[in-house]
Order: structure tokens, then C-alpha cells, then sequence
């Protein structure tokens, strides 16, 4: 089956950020595919290169990055949602003058058009909830 | 874009103290520019996204309810309320910036049975 995950869960608190990546694992171990993985709102810290988690936590910015490596994943977070977090690739930070790249390189920043297109295109699309 | 899927896309979160209120009109707003046009129903908390003549300039932000008054121009006609919501915060759909079509539990339970995907905000 042909899956799409909206990861709007942050990765610094609660399980649901981890469940979505522990999905995705499921599912390729399984032999599925993974269209996209479209990380929304809190669910965009995935991608931030400069986060430190504790010794003795999962890392999910490292454990998605290596998933993605691994399978080739698109790992997408919307831009609006990123940017003002603080995630900005080479060309965003060069044009907004910000002092440094801070976005994962297993990551990239695309619009919600690639949400909207990946409902279109998979058999199932799965929400990893934020805060309730 | 074909519209091949049926999409719901269902919100649950009040108006400002949260951006997950935003991120899903601005996902509905996205896929009906792709000519995906999604349901939207609001459930729980959500109706208060709904409430007329809000003022949000004092907490730094744009209006919802102006946000949700762009939704007939992008050709989202159809708005789903979670009726007994609406009755539990003592609002009718008078009190509403927008048409809205009122659900009863069993009618929301059969509109998240009919769509292909259901997009959960």
C-alpha cells in the first residue's frame, strides 16, 4: 500500500512524533511505500539540525534522518510553518540574511501543494496529532 | 490536479490558542487551489473558529473568522458544524461569519465514513 504521514506533532514532547516515525518503519519493513512524509506546524522541529536531545532520549531529528537516508524518503516540511520556527535551508537563510542553515539536510522545505498532491496520489494518509 | 480522492478535512482546535486552527484552513485553502476541493468540518472547540466579528488584534494576530470569509472564494462553499458543539458553547448559526451546514452525531459519523482521506487538525 501506498502511504502519506502528516506529522503535526513536535518532536521535543509527547509520543506522537515518535509514533509516526516508528509507522514508517513498520510500513517499509513491511514491504509498503512511503510517498511523502509532510511535517506541519510543531511537527516541522523535526527537521532542525541544530536540536540537542539528552543522552538517554530517542533523537527523532537523527532517527528521521536516517530513516529518510536509508529509504530514500521525501521528508517535507511545510515552509510557512518552518520558517518561523527558525528552519531555513542555504537559500532561506541567505534570503532572509540569517546567520545560518539550520534545516537537516535529509529534510526539505516545500509548500502545502505537496501535502494536497500526496492526498491525491496515496491509499492511505495518516495524522500524527499535535497538542489535544 | 484530478480530483481523484475525497478529503475531510476535520478541525478541533479553538481559534487563537493554538496554530493548529490555522494549519487546517490554510490546508483546505491549498487544496482547493489544486482544485481539490476538501469538506471541512468543524468539531469540538472548533466552532469557536466560527464566531462572528472577531477582534485579534490585541494577541497579535490576523482575524480567523476574516481568514474563514475567504473560504467562498476559493470555491469551499460547503462548511460542516458539529451541532451540539455549537449548542454547548450557547451559539446558533446566526452568530457564525459563515453559512454552515449543522451536523447531529450520526450525520458526522457518516461523513467521516464517506470521504478516502480524513486530514485530522
Amino acid at each position: 500500500m501506498n502511504y502519506a504521514l502528516l506529522v503535526l506533532a513536535s518532536p521535543a514532547s509527547g509520543l506522537s512524533n515518535l509514533s509516526a516515525l516508528r509507522f514508517a518503519e513498520a510500513a517499509l519493513a513491511r514491504g509498503h511505500k512511503i510517498h511523502r512524509v509532510f511535517f506541519l506546524d510543531q511537527g516541522t522541529s523535526s527537521g532542525l539540525a541544530t536540536s540537542v536531545y539528552p543522552q538517554g532520549e530517542a533523537d527523532p531529528v537523527a532517527l528521521w534522518a536516517e530513516l529518510g537516508e536509508r529509504h530514500n524518503l521525501d521528508l517535507v516540511l511545510c515552509i510557512s510553518s518552518a520558517l518561523k520556527r527558525g528552519l531555513l535551508d542555504a537559500s532561506e537563510a541567505a534570503r532572509y540574511e540569517r546567520q545560518a542553515q539550520t534545516l537537516h539536510p535529509a529534510f526539505s522545505l516545500g509548500g502545502l501543494g505537496l501535502l494536497v498532491e500526496a492526498t491525491a496520489e496515496v491509499d492511505r494518509l495518516l495524522t500524527f496529532g499535535g497538542p489535544s | 490536479m484530478t480530483q481523484t480522492k475525497k478529503v475531510l478535512l476535520l478541525t478541533r482546535h479553538a481559534p487563537y490558542g493554538g496554530s493548529l486552527a490555522r494549519a487546517a484552513v490554510d490546508a483546505a485553502l491549498a487544496a482547493a487551489a489544486f482544485e481539490q476541493a476538501p469538506s471541512l468540518l468543524f468539531m469540538g472547540d472548533a466552532v469557536l473558529q466560527l464566531v462572528s466579528d472577531q477582534d485579534a488584534s490585541a494577541v497579535g494576530t490576523r482575524s480567523h473568522g476574516r481568514v474563514l470569509e475567504s473560504l467562498p472564494l476559493y470555491d469551499i462553499d460547503q462548511v460542516f458544524v458539529d451541532q451540539t458543539a455549537l449548542l454547548e458553547y450557547g451559539l446558533t448559526s446566526h452568530d457564525l461569519a459563515i453559512d454552515v451546514i449543522l451536523l447531529d452525531d450520526p450525520a458526522m459519523r457518516q461523513m467521516l465514513a464517506d470521504h478516502d482521506h480524513i486530514l485530522s487538525f
